[in-house]
Parts: C-alpha cells; sequence; structure tokens
C-alpha cells in the first residue's frame, strides 16, 4: 500500500470512532463598521507603527509625489512595470529624468544578478489595503512579478485610498478570493524586518529596508 | 562555543546545568517577560475569548473532516500544478526530497524555517548525500552557524545575546566583532544573498494548507520565506498533515491568533500565499512546486479523542513562552525538536515515552500553557494524561507506555489506598507510627534536597480531636 493510502486508511479507521466537526462563529471577524476616513487613519497608524512609511498625494499628480521620493531616497535605478497604469504614468512622468528605468517583465533568468545586485527600487501597484492591519495586498503578475516587491532595498507601492477594506477576512469575502486564487497572493505590512538577534529590531534582513506607500486620493 | 547535544534523556541533568548557567537564564528571562506582555497588549482591541473559541472550532473541524480535506487539498494542488508527496515518516520524507534534488541534479539547497524538517533531521540527511542545506531565516543561520539545534520554534537562536552572535559571525564568517545589530543584519543579508541567487531548490515549511484552493500559506517577517519560496527554479514545501484548514475564510482567525499568541505583532510583514508554479507568461517564481505531507507520528496521536487536541497546534510558541519551567531552564534543556508544554504533549508520541518519560513532567501544571493556547489545546490535561500513560495508569496507546511504572511505588499506594479505608488498622498504624517517629528516615531522595522530610506526629490527628471534643463534653456538662 502506498504512503498516501496507508495514512488516509488509518485517518479513516479511527480507533475513537469518526468526529463531528463543531459550528465556527465567525462574527468576531468582521463588522468594524468604520467610515473611510477611520479605515485611511487605522491603515496608516498600523502600518506607520511597523515602519512604514506613508505619503499623501492627489491623484493627478501623484507622480510628482514618486519623483520627490525619488529625489529624496537618491534612487538612480527603478524597476518598474509597462502596462498597469501606474507603471504607465510613471514611466511618462519620469521619462527623460536622472532616473533609469528598468524593465522587469523579463524572464528572471536573464537578469537574475542585475536585479540583486542593481535595482535600486521597484515600483508596484497594489490591489488595496487592509486598515486593522495596515496591510497591502498584491496579486504579482507578469507585468509587475513577485520579486519587484521583494529584491530591490526599497519598495515603494501605490494604493488608492478608497480600496482600503476593513479587515482581510473582508477583502477574502469581496473579492471571492476562493474562486480566484492567482499563483502568488501577497499581503505587505512594513519592510523586512528580524528580531532574532535578542529581540532588537533591525531592518531589512532579506527583503525591502524600506516601503514607501504612495496613498493616492 | 562547545558543541553540545542535548537528549530527552538527560533532562533533570540539562536543567541542572542550564539552572546554573546565568546567562542562559537572563537571555530566556528576559526574552520571554517582553513576550508575555506583547502577546496581552495585542489582542487589545480584540475579544480574545471569541476569537480563540473561532480558532479552536477551525482547527478541530479540520480534524475532523482531515482524511477528506487532505484528498481535496491533494486534488487541489495537482489542479494548481502543485506536486503532491505522502510521506509515513521522517525518513521516507527525507528520501522523497532528497531523490527529488538527486533528479534535479541539485546540490544546494536553501531553507526557510521549517520545524518539520528540524524534526524529521532534513538538513543532515542532505548533508550525508552531498546536498549542501543553509538555512536563510536569520535565527537559523545563526543556529546552523554554531552547530547548534534551535531552542524556541518561534525564535531559533533566542538562547544567544548579541556579544555570543558577534563573535560567532566573527568566527564563522568574518564580520567585524561589534554589538551593532543593524551592521551584524546587513551582513548576514549580504552572505545569504549570493546563496539565494545560486540555490537550486528551495525548502519552506507551511503555516496553513488551504484544502478549499489548494493554497500554501507561509508566515513570515524577513522576507526570506518569500525568497526561498521565489528565487529557486524548485520550491519544496513540508508540512505535517494536521496543518491543513477547510477554507480560505478559516485563515484570517488563525492568523489574527498566530502573530500575537507568537510575537504580539498585530500582523507580520509578509503573509505569502501559493497557489501553484510560475505561469507561461509570468516572469519569476518556481518553475516547480511540490508539497511534501508528512505523517511521522500524527497519525497515531489522531486515533485517541483526548490525544487528538494536540494536533489543533499552530506552533505559535505562546505555551512555551508563558511557561515557567520553559522560561528557566530553556529549549535545548527539552533535548527534543520542539520544546516547552507542546513539546512535552508532542514529543511522547514522536520518540515514545521510554525516551521522553520526563517531559511530561517538566510542569508544575500551573495551566498557563493552556489558558494562553490561542487554539484553546487542553495542555496540562494532556500532561497529566501522559504522566499517566508514563505509569501505566492510562489507555496504554502512547508508545513505551507503562515506562515509569515503579512496583514498589505501585504497591505503597495500594497499601495506603487499603490503610484509608480501614480504619482499625489505619488507627493500628498510626499509633505505631507515633512511637517510633524517631527512626523516620530524615534523606527520602530528591524530595528531602530541598524539604525537611516529615515525621509522624506523637499523637495522632484523630486522637487529638477526640480528646478536644471530651474535653468540650465534660465544660459543658459541668
Amino acid at each position: 500500500m502506498s504512503a498516501r493510502d496507508s495514512i488516509l486508511k488509518r485517518l479513516r479507521e479511527r480507533t475513537d470512532g469518526p468526529l463531528t466537526a463543531p459550528e465556527s462563529d465567525y462574527s468576531v471577524m468582521g463588522g468594524r463598521g468604520w467610515t473611510p476616513e477611520q479605515r485611511l487613519a487605522h491603515f496608516e497608524e498600523k502600518i506607520t507603527s511597523v515602519h512604514g512609511e506613508v505619503i499623501h498625494a492627489d491623484r493627478s499628480n501623484w507622480a510628482d509625489a514618486l519623483t520627490q521620493v525619488l529625489t529624496d531616497k537618491g534612487v538612480k535605478r527603478l524597476g518598474v512595470g509597462r502596462e498597469h497604469p501606474v507603471a504607465r504614468e510613471a514611466r511618462e512622468a519620469l521619462a527623460g529624468g536622472a532616473v533609469e528605468l528598468i524593465d522587469v517583465e523579463r524572464d528572471i533568468e536573464t537578469w537574475q544578478r542585475e536585479q540583486f545586485e542593481t535595482l535600486e527600487a521597484g515600483l508596484t501597484s497594489t490591489r488595496g489595503g487592509i486598515a486593522e492591519t495596515g496591510s497591502l495586498w498584491l496579486w504579482p503578475t507578469p507585468d509587475e512579478p513577485r520579486r519587484l516587491s521583494l529584491v530591490p532595498p526599497l519598495h515603494i507601492a501605490v494604493l488608492d485610498a478608497d480600496v482600503i477594506e476593513d479587515t482581510l477576512f473582508d477583502v477574502i469575502a469581496s473579492h471571492d478570493w476562493a474562486n480566484n486564487m492567482p499563483t502568488n497572493a501577497l499581503l505587505i505590512s512594513g519592510p523586512s524586518k528580524t528580531a532574532d538577534i535578542e529581540q532588537t529590531l533591525a531592518y531589512g534582513v532579506h527583503g525591502p529596508r524600506e516601503l514607501v506607500i504612495l496613498v493616492r486620493h | 562555543m562547545s558543541v553540545q547535544t542535548y537528549t530527552p534523556q538527560a533532562f533533570h541533568r540539562q536543567a541542572h546545568d542550564a539552572l546554573g548557567n546565568p546567562q542562559i537564564r537572563a537571555n530566556f528571562r528576559q526574552a520571554m517577560d517582553g513576550l508575555m506582555t506583547k502577546r496581552r497588549d495585542s489582542f487589545g482591541d480584540w475579544d480574545v475569548e471569541a476569537l480563540r473559541d473561532l480558532g479552536a472550532s477551525i482547527r478541530l473541524r479540520a480534524l475532523a473532516k482531515l482524511p477528506d480535506l487532505l484528498e481535496q487539498l491533494e486534488a487541489n494542488c495537482q489542479a494548481n500544478g502543485i506536486q503532491v508527496h505522502w510521506a509515513q515518516d521522517g525518513d521516507e520524507a527525507c528520501r522523497l526530497i532528497r531523490e527529488l534534488c538527486e533528479a534535479r541534479d541539485a546540490k544546494r539547497v536553501i531553507k526557510g524555517k521549517s520545524m518539520v524538517s528540524e524534526e524529521m533531521h532534513l538538513n543532515a540527511h542532505l548533508e550525508e548525500a552531498g546536498i549542501e542545506a543553509l538555512e536563510s531565516d536569520l535565527g537559523e543561520y545563526l543556529v546552523q552557524l554554531n552547530e547548534q539545534t534551535p531552542s524556541h520554534i518561534i525564535m531559533p537562536a533566542i538562547h544567544l545575546n548579541t556579544d555570543e552572535i558577534s563573535d560567532l559571525m566573527h568566527a564563522k564568517t568574518g564580520t567585524d566583532k561589534t554589538r551593532d545589530v543593524d551592521y551584524l543584519t546587513a551582513a548576514a543579508r549580504q552572505q545569504l544573498r549570493e546563496r539565494f541567487m545560486n540555490a537550486d531548490v528551495g525548502v519552506s515549511g507551511v503555516n496553513f494548507a488551504v484544502a478549499e484552493t489548494g493554497t500554501l500559506c507561509l508566515v513570515e517577517n524577513e522576507g526570506n520565506g518569500r525568497m526561498t519560496t521565489t528565487v529557486p527554479p524548485v520550491h519544496i514545501a513540508v508540512t505535517g498533515i494536521e496543518k491543513v484548514v477547510e477554507h480560505l475564510h478559516d485563515v484570517p482567525p488563525l492568523y489574527a491568533l498566530l502573530t500575537r499568541s507568537a510575537t504580539g505583532q498585530h500582523v507580520t510583514t509578509y503573509f505569502n500565499m501559493i497557489s501553484g508554479p510560475r505561469k507561461p507568461e509570468e516572469h519569476d517564481g518556481p518553475r516547480e512546486v511540490h508539497l511534501v505531507l508528512v505523517d511521522n507520528g500524527r497519525s497515531s496521536i489522531y486515533q485517541d479523542d483526548e490525544l487528538l487536541d494536540t494536533l489543533r497546534c499552530i506552533r505559535c510558541g505562546a505555551c512555551m513562552n508563558h511557561c515557567p519551567v520553559y522560561t528557566r531552564v530553556g529549549g535545548h534543556t527539552y533535548g527534543t525538536t520542539y520544546p516547552g508544554p507542546i513539546g512535552s504533549i508532542l514529543m511522547p508520541h514522536l520518540q515514545g515515552l521510554e525516551a521522553t518519560q520526563d517531559l511530561p513532567s517538566a510542569s508544575s501544571l500551573c495551566g498557563a500553557c493552556g489558558e494562553v493556547c490561542p487554539v484553546r489545546i487542553p495542555i496540562p490535561d494532556l500532561l497529566v494524561r501522559l504522566r499517566k500513560e508514563a505509569v501505566g495508569e492510562g489507555r496504554g496507546n502512547v508508545e513505551g507506555a507503562g515506562v515509569k511504572r515503579n512496583r514498589k511505588e505501585v504497591l505503597a499506594w495500594k497499601g495506603w489506598q487499603w490503610l484509608a479505608t480501614h480504619p482499625g488498622a489505619w488507627r493500628a498504624s498510626t499509633s505505631v507510627a507515633g512511637k517510633f517517629r524517631a527512626l523516620t528516615p530524615s534523606k527520602l531522595g530528591p524530595w528531602t534536597q530541598y524539604r525537611t522530610a516529615p515525621k509522624p506526629a506523637s499523637t495522632p490527628l484523630h486522637v487529638l480531636v477526640k480528646r478536644h471534643r471530651q474535653v468540650n463534653r465534660q465544660e459543658g456538662e459541668s
């Protein structure tokens, strides 16, 4: 008998007989009932508390805020997609400027070392935000691959204020994740961190040292 | 630093040594005090008892439907392109993973944190086959550099302080000696990035495996888990069969409980949900994703209605953070993969009671572990049950049951029971004991190490009460 069949057989022929599943009451997970202002305030408080940097911008000229961040952080090489409106607008605004725009929609095998060693920042869109925990949720695409938010030392994420929802529980339900899961779904709440050396917090241990969230209104 | 091997058989000696080591005691005390405070504060706005009820019900439901959910998980993973493998024990799982590596001519494996892989000694197995297995979680990396095993399931290097880590990294990797944690962290980042780039296979654990979607969820702060599951061309996830949950919406409550119970965080930096390998149109991510489902004793625990609760565990470590014994003796003292209260109720099933007979007794039964457990595992009850099994008073369905049974002790209790239920004999014996009280020994083994030996009273309590009543009666009559 295969390992699979013996394990399943043992589980099915349980000595103490079949088990009854208890009911689950999920009411504690929902019903936050926050207004959009409260939602935004929660989001900002939580993500700032874990070292995320929130910058508010107007939807019409958010790219100016982006340019300012890049200047302030001294970024010379920015990884950015091509198709998403965020990427398109960013490319337009930064064209011909001091920041070199790096194509990311290439098979990673062709530029692995380049990405690890020379990319200074990655710009991504986000699908939404979660107020309760101060989280961004991303479904990486061919246009904005998974490593764009992971490998460079700075991750700049663009979030629209009106797509912040109360909880992860709400997000999973309202976007029907159960029937739409992508190969990789991500929640990001702050920059990479560790406390493995005597409980002392340090940022950027493997992923980005800094996370900037451009919130568009 | 010297390499020491710890075993559960030597628990008493190891506990004695740890208690005499002020460094170990200080490191753990400080860390555990901080974690307890942070946990309490992090549940601030929540109805924590309702959330624990929900967490417990989700885990119990998953266990009630376990074989069906495992089949559903397998089918959905396969539909998503994840290859699923089953292993009855740790050796079989190691062999499976080694064969996957060998078939791809993989020589370098990078690992995310996985307690199951520790449980089955995967690193040693791969090294023997000439495959390098490198830990990438900072704590695990340090512990591996130090040729040790984790002393805590969430914070593997909690037993080391900054000076010890600075010395270790200096000796093994040539970094400067410094107490600058940012410098040490940045150095480790640099050292490990090269290894991620060159890794042939990434091995990770799984926090929750979602049956309805075929999704593997990984909880982490560092990003090494994302690196491990994204950078190498092959990702192998390894997990115990009990980690499955039924629905995707079962995940948010467990995740909320896990981060707060483990480290007092309201959320971790990353929550990584993997539902398949790289698609043709995608530009990064692994070409292959494998899931290895490991039984290793879990289906035996599953047979018994009471012991079953052991399998609810979501591996948060809150029970050890709150355990007065763990805090004083540290994680290595237990000599097992999982230390602390959860280890004491889990390891007897994985290694048998003969090797682990002292662990269920390594508790004051103060109840703190049960009070903080996010999924309400009745840990103290399970400790008592395993004590019973160890002395042969249980159901006898744990390997090594009865190993601690001592005929003299059994006889002594039987005798006491007989005396206590026969008043005449009891009175006679207490009266005799009182007369010869000078002859009772003052040393009674470990009991009298820190206590004075009890001596029978010269006049038994029964006699005193009788006299007292007589005096009262006479006074009432006069």
